[in-house]
């Protein structure tokens, strides 16, 4: 995975809340076998509205969503993770996000940046003609106008996302553990055994 | 003396492999099941990285999403094709990564076959005080046996198959109480549609729900699979029904369950999973059984919850404008104008099915509605898809396949089917469907769809009188 330390450039102004997975990705994008190509799809209720902010050419290419509260609820789809990406999205930030979807957003080295209402407000009205920048350092997203709004994230998720870590390949070198563990419990709970 | 421990936390403490410094936890997986949607990427990972899955026991695959309903051999009993290019080239991704990672498969047209959600309780493969998993969310399902079940992206499914383990942090614990008794025709799809529009679709972001109280102890074991399914539909990652005699009288004798001394042990450790007295949740939400009457949805969230008596809600209602905003572009969706009598709402689709509702309990909740009575005219469809080919079995030695066929329902084979538009079952644009199913997502049945969430007996009721009906007003009346 890239290593990411920030992120910076225009923000498409979503605002809205509980936007849930079959909005970001449609089921009848999900037959797909690879990850790539997804971003086609991204938002395709949204995107047939007039004067969506996804056509709006203010903010073609814009690495960064400003949501409302409950965003990516709904599905485990990782899908919705992969178009994001796809559509060169980098970072969310919203009130809050479904526990699932920020889980698939980190493996997919997108950060999901959780503030308040009152600071996801004023960056929406900020974005609406300015770039934001999130910085993973100092954890903090700043505009143009000074604000700096300070947010909170997994050390080991910001860790990992700077560094770029392969998670499975962190976990594999803990193979002594794992056996340890499955030794243990063949005897304590023998029933697991299938 | 250890303090007073939830169930969630003894599951927890019972699955801890490593504990960080920072508290996220390697945590083991004692069953992991995969279906062909969100595994093709994950085995590829695999493959490409030159891994191994290293608990291929720990794991059971079959196909549910993508199935077409309709009948799946042909007269001379060969296979018949599936007409859907990339469908197809999905099925038979994990017919081939199944056997070729040594992982059990049951196939698409094996009796045992099914939703991953039914079929995994129903094999006695999902067990109380187990960690399972699948790359579907509504795996929080399994938690109506007393399993921390959670859903999973493609990524960790990944990771479980390399290293049967999951990195997580311990979630926060919610106790949802619900005392006293349900009311006549009240079932428990109402009661979770009643808890969820109490709690609000991201109410239990970052718990993890433990349903408590006289209604879920005197719940069958297919209700408990019920609500446990829909908490993620209230944000809660997994929610958790005890273990208790109901439990183990459903699993007892069940293919993959544990058998002679392993069940005694077994059922003497499930036991001791209980929440201790005096232990404390994170949260505790209450509800009165008297107060839940038959629910459903108006809108494109399951919190848009109102009981069948009510009226579609004025958007201005709402005390946060973010909502206002919301139920506006729902009832523009919807087709709704605020003040309709809900069972004023005609309705020409109706769905019995999901991994929500289509084990035999609510194929008997349905067609105990449904005879003696025909579907109404203005229905263009009315599907019933039980939920694994074993309930369909079982639904057939009852003879409700009949009792639906002579009403006018379409009696299909087992799959995800209408649930989420990934196979020929959708609901054309525009046109409504009560559904037993459990999102009513924007286009969730296909483009255009419009959803309305309820109970397997008030599908049927709406079915036979062609709009959204207090199932009340049939049950007990002759037909």
């Amino acid at each position: 995975m890239e290593p990411i330390t920030t992120v910076e450039g225009r923000a498409f102004p979503l605002g809205r809340k509980n936007v849930d997975t079959d909005v970001i990705i449609p089921a009848h994008y999900l037959k797909t076998i690879t990850r790539a190509g997804l971003g086609k799809g991204a938002f395709e209720t949204i995107r047939a509205e007039p004067g969506n902010v996804f056509d709006d050419p203010a903010y073609a290419g814009a690495p960064i969503i400003i949501a409302g509260d409950n965003f990516g609820c709904g599905s485990s789809r990782e899908h919705a993770a992969w178009a994001l990406g796809d559509m060169g999205v980098k970072a969310v930030i919203a009130p809050s996000f479904s526990d699932i979807f920020s889980g698939n957003a980190f493996k997919n080295g997108i950060v999901t940046v959780v503030l308040p209402q009152e600071a996801v407000d004023r960056l929406l009205a900020v974005a609406k003609d300015h770039p934001i920048t999130i910085d993973l350092e100092s954890r903090t997203v700043t505009t143009p106008f000074q604000d700096r709004f300070t947010f909170e994230i997994d050390p080991f998720r910001r860790d990992c996302l700077m560094n770029g870590l392969d998670e499975i390949g962190l976990t594999l070198a803990r193979d002594a553990a794992i056996a340890a563990y499955e030794t243990k419990i063949a005897v304590e709970r023998p029933w697991l055994a299938n | 003396m250890t303090a007073p421990r939830t169930l969630y936390e003894k599951i927890w403490d019972a699955h801890v492999v490593e504990r960080r410094d920072d508290g996220t936890c390697l945590i083991f997986i004692d069953r992991h099941l995969v279906h062909e949607v969100t595994s093709p990427q994950a085995f590829e990972g695999l493959r490409s990285a030159g891994r191994k899955v290293r608990r291929p026991d720990l794991t059971l695959a079959v196909p549910d999403h993508n199935l077409p309903t309709t009948p799946r051999v042909g007269a001379d009993g060969e296979r018949l094709p599936i007409a859907d290019v990339e469908s197809a080239q999905q099925l038979a991704a994990l017919e081939k990564n199944a056997p070729a990672f040594g992982i059990r498969y049951i196939d698409a047209i094996a009796p045992e076959q099914g939703i991953v959600h039914v079929v995994g309780p129903e094999q006695g493969f999902s067990l109380p005080g187990t960690t399972i998993v699948c790359g579907d969310s509504h795996t929080s399902c399994h938690g109506g046996l007393g399993a921390l079940a959670f859903g999973i992206g493609t990524s960790e499914v990944e990771h479980v198959l390399a290293t049967q383990t999951l990195l997580l942090k311990p979630s926060k614990t919610m106790e949802v109480r619900v005392d006293g008794k349900l009311g006549f025709g009240v079932s428990p799809k109402d009661v979770v549609l009643a808890i969820i529009g109490k709690i609000g679709a991201a109410g239990g972001t970052g718990y993890v729900i433990e349903y408590t109280g006289s209604v879920f102890r005197e719940m069958s074991v297919e209700g408990r699979l019920t609500v446990s399914n829909m908490s993620i539909e209230g944000g809660a990652r997994a929610g958790l029904v005890a273990p208790d005699d109901t439990t183990f009288a459903y699993l007892k004798g069940r293919p993959m369950a544990p058998t002679g001394e392993n069940w005694d042990k077994a059922v003497a450790w499930w036991r001791s999973l209980a929440t201790d007295p005096g232990a404390r949740y994170d949260k505790v939400v209450t509800l009165d059984a008297a107060d839940i009457a038959p629910s459903l949805t108006w809108g494109t969230s399951p919190e848009d919850v109102v009981p069948i008596t009510g009226v579609v809600p004025d958007p201005m209602s709402f005390a946060d404008p973010s909502k206002q905003e919301a139920a506006r572009k729902s009832l523009d969706y919807m087709g709704l104008a605020p003040g309709t009598r809900m069972q004023d709402v005609a309705v020409e689709n109706i769905f019995i099915g999901s991994c929500t509702n289509s084990r035999i309990e609510d194929l008997r909740a349905a067609a105990e509605v449904a005879k003696g009575r025909h579907v109404a005219s203005n229905i263009r469809q009315a599907l019933v898809v039980p939920g694994s080919g074993l309930v369909k079995r079982q639904a057939e030695a009852e003879g409700l396949d009949r009792i639906f066929i002579e009403a006018g329902f379409q009696w299909r084979e087992p799959g995800c089917s209408m649930c989420l538009a990934m196979n020929p079952d959708k609901v054309p644009a525009g046109e409504r469907c009560a559904s037993t199913s459990n999102r009513n997502f924007v286009g969730r049945q296909g483009p255009g769809s419009r959803t309305h969430l309820v109970s397997p007996a008030m599908a049927a009721a709406a079915a036979v009188t062609g709009r959204l009906t207090d199932v009340r007003d049939l049950l007990g009346a002759s037909a």
